[in-house]
C-alpha cells in the first residue's frame, strides 16, 4: 500500500475521454486502436484567410452559441462524469478538484456585441458594466468552481496551467495531495477547447501548426520525415485518483496504479528546448526515479509527438539519453487526435493506462517516410500487441514546461 | 508540517516603488495616501506601474520586448526577491509557483477591429475578422500574453528551472500557489521555492473583464473603508516571495523573515449558510492565534466579500488592527495574496507584530487565510 518512499500507492479507479474520435473511453480508445484520423477540416466557423483551416473538432450540442470556456467546461463535465461513474462513486465526491485548463478571456462574439454601443474600450466597458453572465462565464476560476459544484469535489477547486503540459500537471497535482495525505481521492481533468479563429492565427504566426490543409487526416505526422506542425484538436480526459488503501477499503475496481511524477523547466527559449535537451531528460529520468524503477521497466512510451520538427526531434533525444541504445516503443496519440494541448497530458495518460489493460499499442499513423534522424519504434501505422506494465507519459509546453508521468498495472 | 518554512526574500514592485524599503516606510506610516492616477483610465482610478529601471533585473532587450507589461512586472519582481534572499545561487532547483491571468491584449488592434465589423453581420464579419487578426496581431503578443509565460520568462531570465507550476483562477490563485509551495517544502520535496504573481492595473482589456461585475469603484479615490456601496481600485502590483525550509536557511546563514505557520484555502458557494465567513471560519480553526495579532486583509473593495470578511474577522478573539493591502497598493488580483503575505512578513520582520494573520477573500470566490510569526 506504500511506495519506494514511504507515500501511500495512488490507484486510478475512474477514466473519462472526449476526443475528436469519440464521446467516451471505449470510442474515442477503439478509434485509436484503429488508427483512425480524427482530424477535418474546420466547419464551426468561416475560415477564410487562415493559413491553417483544419483542426480535430468535439461537435458539442448547441456549440454555435459557446464560448470556448464554455466549451472546456461541458467536455471536462462528460469526461469527469464517465470517469466517476466508472469509479462507482456516488453523491458528493470524496476529495479536491485539479483542473488543467487554457487561459480566458472575453471573446470576439462578446466583444462585437458590446462594441454595437461603440467600438472603443471605454464604451465597451459601460456596456459591459454589471452583465454578471459575462464575468462568471470569463473569469479564470468559473469553470473549476462550476465543476466544483456539480460533482461536489472538497475543498477549494484548483486550476493550473503550463501549457502543453497542463494535463500532466493536473494528476502530478492530485497524486502529490493522496502522497501528502491532504486527501484519500482527487478529481484530475485536462480539458481544452481552444479551436477558434484568433488561437489558430496566434499558433499559426508561430509557425507551429501544419498547413496540410487539403489532407486533413493525413496533416499529423509525428515523428515522420514529412512532418511541419501540430494540429489544433479539444477534448477532455478526467481521472479519479484515491489511495490505493481507500480504494481497496471499498472494493473498487483498480484500473491501474499513478507510479511517479518528474517536472523540470528548461530556462533556455519561450518556445524552443534547450539542444542539449537537459530539462526533457531530467523531467524523464525524474517521473522513472520518482517511481522508484530503471528505465529498463519502461515497457512503452506514450509519446509528447506533437509532430513539430522541433518536439520530435528533442523527444528522440530525451529517449536516447535515457534508455540509451534500445529505447521502448513510442508512439503518438497526437497523430490521430491532434495536438489537445491543455488535454494532451490527461488524454495521454487515460489512453497509456488502456495500452496496459489490453495489451495493444496504440499506432502513430501516417508513417510514410521514416526520419533518419529518429532512430526510433513509433510503432508506424498498426496497432500492435503488447504486454506492458508500465509506461512513461511524456508532455513538454512552451515555457520550457516539462512534467512525465510513469502509469502502472494494478497490484 | 514536517519542515517549518521560512519567508526569506521579498521582492515588491507597486505603484509606491519597488523593493522592501518602501513597502516597510508605507507599512509604518498610518494615514499614507497611495499613489493614484484618476485620469488615465477615468472613471476608474487605478494604481499605475511605477517607474522601474528593467534592465536591473532584466539585462537583456530581447527578453524585455518578449513581454507584456504584467510578464516585465512579475520578473522584475521575482528577481528583486531572489536578490533579497540572496537565493541566485539556489535557481537550478528552485520551485517556482505562479498566480496567473491573462488579458493584455492589443487594445488598439481590437479597437480598430471593433470599429469595423461590429455593424457587419456575422456572416460577413467572420471572414474579416480572420484577415484583420492574421495581418494585425503580432507574432509574439501570443506568448506576451499566455498565462504561463510568466512563470517561463522568469525561468529564462533568472534561471528558476527547479519546477514550474501556473495556478488560475484569479485572488485564489495566489493563495494556491502560496499554499502549495509551502506544502511541497514542509513534506521535504525540495528546500527552496519562488512564489508569486504579477497584475498591471492600467489594462482597458482586464478593466473591461471585472466591469462586469459591476464591482469597480468610480470616480475620486477614497480608502476602502470609506466606498459607499463598496467598489474595487485595482492595483499594479509584482508581488513574489522566497520560501525556504528554516533548516536550509539556518545551513547558509540566510535570515528568516517571518516564518509561515499556516497557508489554507477554501471557497464557500456564498449562498446561505455556505458562507464565506464560515468558510474562514473553518479554515481558522486550530490556528494559535495570540491576542493583538496584526490583520494583513487582501479584501478587493467588493461589499458582500468585505461584509462576510469583518463578521469573520470580529468573531476572532483579540485580532488587533486590520490593514488593507489595498489601500496601500491597490487590488491586484491574483498578486493580490502574495502581496499581502510580503507586507505581513515585512510587519514581522519590523516587530511591527509578532504575529499576523494574511487574509483573501476574492472578489467573487476563494477564502484564504495565512499565519506568520517572527522566524
Amino acid at each position: 500500500m506504500r511506495d519506494h518512499l514511504g507515500r501511500p500507492l495512488v490507484a486510478v479507479t475512474g477514466m473519462g475521454l472526449v476526443t475528436p474520435l469519440g464521446f467516451g473511453r471505449e470510442e474515442s480508445w477503439q478509434g485509436l486502436l484503429a488508427g483512425r484520423s480524427g482530424i477535418r477540416r474546420i466547419t464551426r466557423f468561416p475560415t477564410g484567410h487562415l493559413k491553417t483551416t483544419i483542426a480535430g473538432q468535439v461537435t458539442l450540442p448547441g456549440e454555435e452559441a459557446l464560448a470556448s470556456p464554455e466549451r472546456v467546461e461541458r467536455m471536462a463535465e462528460l469526461a469527469a462524469a464517465e470517469a466517476v461513474e466508472q469509479a462507482g462513486i456516488g453523491g458528493r465526491f470524496p476529495g479536491p478538484l485539479f483542473l488543467g485548463m487554457p487561459p480566458v478571456e472575453v471573446e470576439w462574439p462578446q466583444r462585437l456585441d458590446l462594441a454595437r454601443a461603440g467600438a472603443g474600450y471605454p464604451a465597451m466597458i459601460a456596456a459591459a458594466t454589471g452583465r454578471l453572465g459575462l464575468f462568471e462565464t470569463f473569469l479564470f476560476g468559473g469553470i473549476g468552481e462550476r465543476l466544483a459544484e456539480r460533482f461536489g469535489t472538497r475543498g477549494a477547486p484548483v486550476s493550473v496551467t503550463t501549457a502543453c503540459a497542463t494535463g500532466a500537471s493536473a494528476i502530478q497535482l492530485g497524486l502529490e495531495a493522496i502522497q501528502r495525505g491532504e486527501a484519500a481521492a482527487a478529481l484530475c481533468i485536462g480539458a481544452e477547447g481552444s479551436v477558434a479563429p484568433e488561437p489558430l492565427v496566434r499558433f499559426s504566426l508561430l509557425a507551429a501548426l501544419s498547413t496540410r490543409n487539403d489532407e486533413p487526416e493525413r496533416a499529423s505526422r509525428p515523428f515522420e520525415r514529412t512532418r511541419e506542425g501540430f494540429v489544433l484538436s479539444e477534448g477532455a480526459a478526467a481521472l479519479v485518483l484515491e489511495s490505493l488503501e481507500a480504494a481497496e477499503a471499498r472494493g473498487a475496481e483498480v484500473l491501474g496504479l499513478v507510479l511517479g511524477a518528474g517536472e523540470r523547466a528548461d530556462s533556455f527559449h519561450r518556445t524552443r528546448s534547450n539542444p542539449d535537451g537537459g530539462a526533457i531528460i531530467g523531467a524523464m529520468r525524474a517521473a522513472i526515479a520518482d517511481a522508484g524503477i530503471e528505465p529498463a521497466q519502461i515497457g512503452y512510451v506514450n509519446a509528447h509527438g506533437t509532430g513539430t520538427p522541433e518536439n520530435d526531434k528533442m523527444e528522440t533525444l530525451g529517449m536516447r539519453a535515457v534508455f540509451g541504445e534500445a529505447p521502448p516503443p513510442i508512439s503518438s496519440n497526437k497523430s490521430m487526435i491532434g495536438h489537445t494541448l491543455s488535454a494532451a497530458g490527461a488524454i495521454e495518460a487515460v489512453a497509456s493506462l488502456l495500452t496496459i489493460r489490453d495489451g495493444m499499442l496504440p499506432p502513430t499513423i501516417n508513417h510514410e517516410v521514416p526520419d533518419p534522424a529518429i532512430p526510433l519504434d513509433v510503432v508506424p501505422n498498426a496497432a500492435r500487441p503488447a504486454k506492458v506494465e508500465r509506461v512513461l507519459s511524456n508532455s513538454f509546453g512552451f515555457g520550457g514546461q516539462n512534467v512525465c508521468l510513469v502509469l502502472g498495472a494494478a497490484p | 508540517m514536517s519542515e517549518a518554512v521560512w519567508i526569506t526574500g521579498i521582492g515588491l514592485a507597486s505603484s509606491l516603488g519597488e523593493g522592501v524599503e518602501v513597502h516597510r516606510m508605507a507599512l509604518r506610516e498610518a494615514g499614507l495616501r497611495p499613489v493614484v492616477d484618476e485620469t488615465g483610465f477615468a472613471p476608474f482610478p487605478i494604481h499605475p506601474m511605477p517607474a522601474l529601471a528593467f534592465d536591473a533585473q532584466i539585462p537583456k532587450k530581447g527578453d524585455q520586448r518578449q513581454m507584456e507589461p504584467w510578464q516585465r512586472l512579475g520578473t522584475y519582481a521575482a528577481g528583486l526577491a531572489l536578490d533579497h534572499a540572496g537565493a541566485r545561487g539556489l535557481v537550478g532547483d528552485m520551485h517556482l509557483l505562479v498566480a496567473a491571468g491573462g488579458g493584455e491584449r492589443d487594445v488598439a488592434l481590437d479597437e480598430a477591429i471593433c470599429a469595423e465589423l461590429a455593424a457587419l453581420p456575422p456572416e460577413e464579419a467572420g471572414a474579416l475578422l480572420n484577415e484583420r487578426l492574421a495581418n494585425g496581431l503580432r507574432p509574439t503578443l501570443f506568448l506576451a500574453q499566455l498565462s504561463n509565460l510568466l512563470a517561463g520568462n522568469i525561468s529564462i531570465v533568472h534561471g528558476v528551472t527547479g519546477s514550474s507550476r501556473t495556478f488560475m483562477g484569479e485572488e485564489a490563485a495566489g493563495a494556491e500557489a502560496v499554499r502549495i509551495a509551502a506544502a511541497r517544502l514542509a513534506e521535504g520535496r525540495g528546500e527552496v521555492a519562488l512564489v508569486g504573481g504579477a497584475y498591471v492595473a492600467g489594462r482597458w482589456d482586464m478593466l473591461l473583464l471585472f466591469s462586469t461585475s459591476g464591482g469597480l469603484w468610480r470616480g475620486p479615490w477614497a480608502p476602502l473603508a470609506e466606498r459607499p456601496g463598496g467598489g474595487m481600485v485595482t492595483g499594479s502590483i509584482g508581488a513574489f516571495l522566497v520560501l525556504e525550509t528554516e533548516r536550509h536557511a539556518r545551513a547558509r546563514g540566510a535570515r528568516g523573515l517571518a516564518l509561515l505557520g499556516a497557508a489554507r484555502r477554501g471557497a464557500a458557494r456564498r449562498r446561505g449558510e455556505d458562507s464565506a465567513r464560515a468558510s474562514a471560519a473553518a479554515l481558522a480553526e486550530g490556528l494559535a492565534l495570540r491576542p493583538g495579532h496584526a490583520v494583513i486583509s487582501g479584501a478587493s473593495g467588493a461589499p458582500e466579500a468585505l461584509a462576510e470578511e469583518r463578521a469573520f474577522l470580529a468573531s476572532l478573539a483579540g485580532a488587533g488592527p486590520v490593514r488593507f493591502t489595498a489601500d496601500l497598493l491597490g487590488h491586484g488580483v491574483e498578486a493580490s495574496f502574495p502581496a499581502s503575505l510580503a507586507l505581513g512578513a515585512l510587519a514581522i520582520a519590523e516587530g511591527l507584530a509578532a504575529q499576523a494573520l494574511v487574509t483573501g477573500f476574492g472578489l467573487w470566490r476563494g477564502e484564504a487565510l495565512a499565519m506568520l510569526e517572527e522566524a
